[in-house]
């Protein structure tokens, strides 16, 4: 899997999308049930994983026929757009003293977008930098946000090589499948 | 989204109540995140509902004031960088009257007892399931039936509007041309409307019709209480009116507190007040005795500004002066007196929010100027109606013709439909009332409202009431500034007939000292801008930006324009002249009220005037009328008007001009 510390998101994931490996590349049914499995087994670990919770659910019951990418859209969206949140947190926690009200601000805004797409681990740190802040815990706020930030690329990661996975799934299915 | 267009297309047949409600119910989102905006849109569209999503609050303002109509129910999260949720709230809950839905990924109690406060009709923790956005509609019924219900006690037409407004709102949001088509229609089955319900409609009470008297009585007991300590049961101690009950009083407190925000709210209305004053006289002369004589007796108005307004409208009058002055004179007329609610009061209040609502009005025009027009068109439908309906009445017209000057702006409120249209019309109408320009829209709103509330206002002298309309509208107006039951309220009646009823009502009024007016007139029978000039310039607030209202009339011409807005939305002018045309025509016809109400002066001008204007007006109801394009600067005016409403956008609620069909003038 292509690093994720390049460009954006969407470049990245697009990069995933490998023409070769989709629709009848893949001929034998064998195959394209092994990838199914093994799209389903990076999904379920997911969640059992702790990575993901129940709004992911949602999100993916929302992809339809007029949206049939909407969960990694959404997703492209998230991470793209939370660089410029991570980007204010991390200023902001440069700063000397501590505007706690404004980190908690920031924070909050964070948390929000994540939960908006399941980021289960991502979220839990969110509230513990939060209470952090409330707590007036400076040191407590720095240390959280690098768990954040961990977290934050973690899932990041696995959602490339997820959306890869399903990339490749997906078309195949729908270009080999008899309708 | 296909979805979203389909059951669009659904609901234009049968608005949104219908089999396919709550599909089509317009939603506007708002939250500065865009992953959330993405998702709540999806989801939105998924429950079929109509979406439109926005990631800042003054955005979202806009549009709902660009688009009184245009939207079911808003759902808006607290935290936002440029506007905290909690004001959007305020704001929504103030002008447009909109339920809203608030959301945060905070959930503690203090934050969401912070929404209940201010007016939340939900609230939704982040992150948000589809579950809990797909009975959503049931705020918007809720609040539909609670306004009805409120319209019903004050005897509003409000009600009838508001159901009418459901229907016609899924209209709304669709194409201006659906609005013209759906506002003849609307107009109609509103008068349908109007009187199934009072037939059929278990909600039906006893309509409370608040008349000015009444309204004064209201007004003395709140301010003998003092407006903080006013609370609904000793007003009704105060007001010893038998027969009026807590609820009553209660709904009608609540639109009272409403429109006195709006009006201390707006900072136009200086401006306005100056280019009111310009018509004052010209506003007055649509004011037209009706709001003059009210004002005048509420004592409210000056004595002065009074012949003035009369004046002016009566200069103006003739021809939209109605609504033109009203709007201007409003303002100023109303400024100087205290916030008295009695009518003069409310006119005062209307005046200044009339120079808030002028600037809805023009403002509306202004915002929606092309949309608005859009709007306008649409839901100017219900103030063509009502503007034609005016002209139909004649005399009436003119107070109708107000509220069309106003529809632009109404337009947005009506296209609110929040079912104060009508009380936006009033209010605006109220305010402008003054000015007769806009109050006239207001007045006719008024009268509209009246009309359906069972006419309290009910004309005098049918015929001559014009003036009598505007007082007595003014009395109502100022109630109607508040946002009536928003719910198009002109709407309704204009579709009901009401404006028929308003007209007569205005007419009725008596003549009030409409004799001004049909100076107006005459000089709006012949494209003399001079006279619109002046008037315009009172009304022109705004307008003649937008319009070339030559006269104040631009109010009228907004109101006008609704009907010729949907024409043209995009040019205020060719649609104030069709508005002002047919504000003209309602003017004219109202113009020939009017003149009973001044005397018989501008019975003969208007006769004439009407005749001509009738008959263009007819035709071009739509604000095709070339009648008196020229003369009705009320386009400019009303643009002026319109411009001065996006200043006063809180005003456009107050013009709530659901009902108004402009198209439909009654030829």
């Amino acid at each position: 899997m292509p690093a994720s510390n390049a460009d954006t998101d969407v470049e990245i994931m697009n990069s995933f999308t490998q023409p070769s490996l989709n629709s009848c590349h893949i001929s034998s049914a064998m195959e394209r049930n092994q990838l199914h499995r093994q799209l389903a087994n990076m999904r379920k670990s997911l969640f059992d994983q702790g990575f993901l919770d129940e709004q992911f659910i949602q999100l993916e019951e929302l992809q339809d026929d007029a949206n049939p990418n909407f969960v990694e859209e959404v997703v492209t969206l998230y991470y793209r757009d939370s660089t410029r949140l991570i980007l204010n947190i991390e200023q902001a926690l440069d700063k000397s003293p501590l505007d706690l009200t404004k980190l908690d601000s920031l924070m909050h805004q964070f948390k929000g977008s994540s939960s908006s797409i399941g980021a289960k681990k991502v979220k839990l740190e969110c509230t513990q930098f939060k209470e952090y802040c409330k707590a007036a815990n400076g040191e407590g706020c720095k240390r959280t946000f690098l768990q954040v930030k961990k977290e934050y690329g973690t899932l990041k990661k696995k959602l490339e090589a997820y959306f890869q996975m399903a990339r490749q799934v997906g078309p195949v299915e729908t270009a080999c499948r008899p309708k | 989204m296909s979805i979203a267009s389909s059951s669009v297309s659904l609901k234009s047949g049968d608005g949104v109540v219908g089999d396919v409600f709550p599909a089509g119910l317009r939603v506007l989102v708002v939250d500065d995140d865009p992953t959330c905006l993405m998702i709540l849109e999806k989801m939105l569209r998924n429950c079929l509902y109509e979406v439109t999503k926005c990631n800042r609050a003054e955005v979202a303002l806009l549009l709902l004031r660009e688009n009184k109509n245009g939207f079911d129910i808003v759902i808006s999260d607290v935290h936002m960088p440029d506007m905290d949720g909690f004001k959007l709230l305020e704001h929504i809950g103030l002008e447009m009257d909109l339920p809203v839905i608030m959301m945060s990924a905070d959930d503690s109690k203090n934050v969401v007892m912070k929404g209940v406060t201010h007016g939340a009709c939900d609230y939704l923790i982040k992150p948000v399931r589809i579950e809990a956005l797909r009975n959503i509609w049931q705020h918007v019924v809720r609040k539909r039936k609670h306004e009805w219900k409120d319209f019903e006690q004050s005897g509003s037409v409000e009600d009838g509007e508001r159901q009418q407004k459901p229907p016609e709102d899924a209209d709304y949001s669709s194409s201006a041309n659906e609005g013209n088509w759906r506002s003849a229609k609307r107009r109609k089955d509103e008068e349908d409307e109007v009187e199934d319900r009072d037939d059929t409609s278990s909600l039906k009470k006893p309509r409370v019709v608040w008349s000015v008297e009444l309204h004064q009585q209201f007004v003395a007991a709140v301010n003998q209480l003092g407006i903080d300590k006013a609370v609904p049961k000793k007003i009704l101690e105060l007001m010893n009116v038998p027969g009026l009950t807590r609820e009553n009083v209660a709904s009608h407190l609540q639109k009272y507190r409403l429109y006195l925000r709006r009006l201390s709210g707006s900072g136009h209305q200086g401006g306005l007040n100056n280019s009111f004053m310009v018509n004052p006289e010209a506003a007055f002369g649509s004011l037209n005795g009706l709001d003059l004589q009210a004002l005048a007796a509420a004592g409210q108005l000056p004595a002065h500004s009074l012949a003035t307004l009369q004046a002016a409208t009566l200069g103006r009058s003739t021809n939209k002066s109605a609504i033109s002055m009203p709007l201007a004179d409003q303002r100023n007329l109303f400024s100087f007196e205290t916030s008295k609610l009695r009518f003069g009061d409310g006119q005062q209040q209307l005046l200044n929010n009339s120079a808030k609502q002028v600037n809805l009005l023009h403002g509306i025009p202004t915002n929606m100027d092309s949309k608005q027009l859009a709007n306008l068109h649409q839901s100017g439908q219900p103030f063509a109606g009502m503007n034609m309906q005016v002209n139909s009445h004649g005399g009436q017209s003119s107070s109708i013709l107000m509220p069309m000057g106003q529809p632009p702006s109404r337009s947005q409120i009506v296209n609110e439909s929040n079912g104060n249209h009508v009380s936006r019309l009033q209010s605006s109408a109220g305010q402008p009332m003054l000015s007769n320009g806009i109050g006239g829209g207001i007045l006719t709103r008024s009268g509209v409202v009246d009309n359906v509330r069972g006419a309290a206002y009910h004309p005098v002298s049918q015929g001559s009431s014009m003036v009598d309309f505007s007082l007595s509208h003014s009395a109502d107006l100022p109630y109607n500034s508040f946002p009536l039951g928003n719910n198009s309220g002109m709407s309704i009646l204009t579709s009901k007939g009401l404006l028929h009823q308003e007209e007569a009502n205005m007419e009725m009024k008596g003549s009030r000292g409409l004799v001004p007016s049909y100076d107006i007139f005459n000089e709006l029978q012949q494209p003399k801008s001079q006279d619109w000039g002046l008037q315009n310039a009172g009304l022109t607030f705004d307008i003649s930006q937008q319009a070339n209202i030559q006269g104040t009339l631009d109010v009228p011409q907004s109101v006008l324009v609704q009907q010729g807005f949907s024409s043209s939305q995009k040019t205020v002018l060719n649609r104030n002249s069709s508005i002002g045309k047919t504000m003209f025509s309602a003017g004219e016809e109202s113009g020939r009220l009017n003149t009973s109400n001044i005397g018989q002066q501008l019975h003969s001008f208007m006769a004439d005037n009407s005749q001509r204007v009738k008959t263009e007006r007819h035709t071009d109801a739509t604000g095709q009328n070339g009648l008196y394009s020229e003369q009705f600067g009320p386009d400019d005016i009303i643009s002026a008007l319109f411009k001065q409403q996006e200043d006063m956008r809180q005003a456009e609620n107050e013009f709530g001009f659901d009902g108004y069909h402009l198209d439909n003038l009654p030829a």
